[in-house]
């Protein structure tokens, strides 16, 4: 899950290293050439706008509680229960309903550290340069090929269990590809020329980032936000999957863990195993669309080339340790 | 850029990843709240006796001299005794890592011959019904949560092949006499399939829009327009010019990916009751023996470092033009 986005991203940092002139529209006509233009980015911010919905309406949407026994154990699918009980006798409708609270939180919570603190050390990194931008990229090399599966379950087990300390593990752990993009990008911006004129005015380094580079980055840095949405919410299936998940809260990671806990397979409970896979899956799907469209579309180079589609070189590590 | 310097440069990368990864494992665990003797439970356990126990642990040094300890230990292969059975961790992972070596084995050299030929084919075509589908299937298996393929497999489609459900090797297995080699290995394999085929399933929706990335990239190259006029067929134009040129960042991305190999695994071999280091690991987060947890933690992550050092070396031989 982790490294297809990485592939993508990697492939922009080059893409940008060697200046593409116009990678960014106008900030003006963003949302329209880089969402609205493309039906896979429609269908997927459909997709996660109804699941949004969802869990905001979900106590009008629940027909039952969602702690307390409200029928027979494994109860199938029935008028009564849409989506048949748990092994608790809890209606699983509503509990899915309830569980896209959670893990949208994770999923969006996480992705906001991750973006926080990736775009910072970007910006930094590629607007200042030199011995700054040399230790920070080293830093991120190496979190690139230690395996970020295993550190998060060391890291989990050791610090976690609350649901704010999952939603920053995650955030803290996956901020390392957002800051190698954006120091890219931002690295080709600050050689622009209306940036090399706004700073012979005399423009300061605070006016330069927040006025002129910050604005040029930032439809990359959110569509690279929307990819880091669906890896935190898969990261939190697998991380509750494993037994450290925040006890107290429904998510769909939990009821998957449920299902798995409570012998579903065993009782021939499909409707209990079946659903919150299937709705996690869909949602890790609806976020990659948009936010591979988004990509796509601020990348003009994926659309050049005489026989291909998408067009990038990836050297992923070379060319990263010799900062120029 | 000369052919040693860049192995002495991806040698030293190698060598400061793993003295990160190696100081990361002695501060995270280092970090518990209280230490290995806080923890126990014990009737006879004195505070007399603890620190005792802690002067034994040499837990009561400071932060410093058990971190040159901990280094020494570690030179010498000595990564402690776990906390449960009090055996040296270094045997207590051996016996899980083969297991998992063979199964890990079986399902990404599935993965990787299937996905490179589908995202060839892809590629190739791009654009048809086939593509798409192609493309869309490894989308989903790309979203889908490890764990819940896992449980999908068990429940439809175990027993409509009549495959094992999980552990090791039937429980029959060796009662009537004792079986052969032939038996044994029949067995193993028998137990190996579902789980090595749900970890290649959900790497083969990676490596395929990797590997279709990397081609339909090349095949825009002059090169493949120049073997076109010449003449060539289709054929040897795809795979002699198009995929042997791919194949360089496929390589890279896929000794990336590994990482997500062995935290795939981790949650397959717990589906699957497989008692390989994964399941280990889930045993040691229950019963929070973190002494086997940063044990296994290192060793994973060495190897991984390992073979994405040997990856780059890889990268030199199938690209001399590699210049940094």
């Amino acid at each position: 899950m982790s490294h297809v986005t990485t592939s993508a991203e990697l492939a922009h940092d080059e893409n940008a290293v060697e200046g593409s002139p116009d990678m960014t529209p106008g900030r003006r006509g963003f949302i329209k050439t880089t969402l609205l233009g493309q039906p896979q980015a429609i269908v997927g911010l459909v997709v996660v706008g109804v699941i949004i919905l969802i869990a905001i309406f979900a106590p009008l949407i629940a027909t039952y509680s969602i702690h307390e026994k409200t029928g027979p154990i494994y109860a199938p699918p029935s008028s009564a229960h849409w989506l048949g009980t748990d092994d608790g006798g809890v209606d699983m409708f509503s509990l899915m309903v309830y569980g896209s609270r959670v893990s949208l939180e994770v999923g969006f919570a996480a992705a906001l550290v991750a973006m926080v603190i990736g775009g910072t050390v970007g910006i930094v990194s590629g607007f200042l340069g030199g011995w700054v931008d040399t230790l920070l990229m080293r830093i991120t090399d190496i979190f690139l090929v230690i395996p970020d599966l295993v550190l998060i379950i060391v890291v989990a087990a050791i610090f976690g269990r609350h649901l704010i300390n999952i939603i920053f593990i995650i955030g803290i752990i996956y901020w390392t590809s957002t800051a190698r993009l954006i120091r890219a990008q931002v690295k080709s911006v600050r050689e622009r020329v209306y940036v090399q004129r706004a700073r012979s005015i005399g423009a300061g380094g605070n006016r330069l980032i927040f006025k002129h580079v910050l604005p040029q980055v930032a439809p990359l840095l959110i569509a690279n936000t929307v990819l880091t949405i669906a890896l935190a919410i898969f990261l939190e299936t697998y991380i509750t999957f494993l037994g450290l998940g925040d006890p107290s809260s429904i998510s769909w990671g939990k009821l998957i863990e449920n299902s798995f806990l409570g012998n579903a397979v065993l009782n021939d409970a499909w409707w209990a195993v079946v659903p919150p896979g299937l709705a996690v899956t869909v949602l890790i799907l609806a976020c990659t669309m948009v936010g591979q469209s988004m990509e796509d579309a601020l990348n003009p180079r994926l659309k050049v080339g005489h026989l291909a589609v998408r067009r990038f070189r990836m050297r992923p590590l070379h060319g990263q340790l010799d900062s120029e | 850029m000369q052919r040693g310097d860049y192995i002495l440069k991806r040698t030293l990368f190698a060598l400061l990843t793993v003295f990160v990864a190696v100081t990361l494992n002695f501060v995270l665990f280092r970090a518990l709240p209280g230490d290995a003797v806080t923890g126990l439970k014990c009737h006879n356990c004195t505070i007399q006796f603890k620190t005792a126990l802690r002067h034994d642990l040499g837990l009561d040094k400071s932060k410093w001299e058990q971190y040159v300890i901990y280094l020494k230990g570690l030179a010498h292969g000595d990564m402690g005794t776990t906390f449960i059975s009090h055996k040296p961790v270094r045997g207590e992972l051996w016996d899980p890592i083969k297991k998992t070596v063979a199964m890990i084995g079986l399902g990404t050299v599935f993965s990787i011959i299937f996905g490179i030929f589908t995202g060839v084919i892809s590629a190739w075509r791009r654009g048809t019904v086939m593509d798409k589908l192609s493309v869309w299937t490894a989308l989903a298996f790309y979203s889908v949560p490890t764990q819940w393929l896992g449980l999908m497999i068990v429940y439809f489609v175990a027993d409509r092949v009549g495959l094992p459900h999980g552990g090791i090797q039937s429980p029959d297995y060796g009662i009537l006499g004792n079986p052969g080699t032939y038996d044994f290995l029949v067995d193993r394999t028998e137990h190996m399939i579902l789980p090595a085929l749900t970890l290649g399933l959900v790497l083969y929706g990676d490596y395929t829009l990797i590997v279709r990335s990397a081609m339909l990239e090349t095949l825009g190259e002059d090169y493949v327009l120049t073997a076109r006029a010449k003449g060539m067929s289709n054929w040897a134009i795809v795979w002699k010019h198009g995929f042997r040129n791919a194949m360089l960042p496929v390589v890279t991305l896929i000794a990336l990916s590994l990482g997500f190999v062995i935290g795939g695994a981790i949650t397959i071999e717990y589906v699957f009751d497989y008692p390989g280091i994964g399941l280990a690991i889930v045993d040691a987060i229950d019963k929070r023996d973190y002494a086997f947890l940063q044990g296994a933690f290192l060793v994973l992550t060495l190897s991984v470092i390992l073979f994405n050092f040997l990856a780059d070396l890889l990268y030199f031989k199938l690209d001399p033009r590699v210049t940094t």
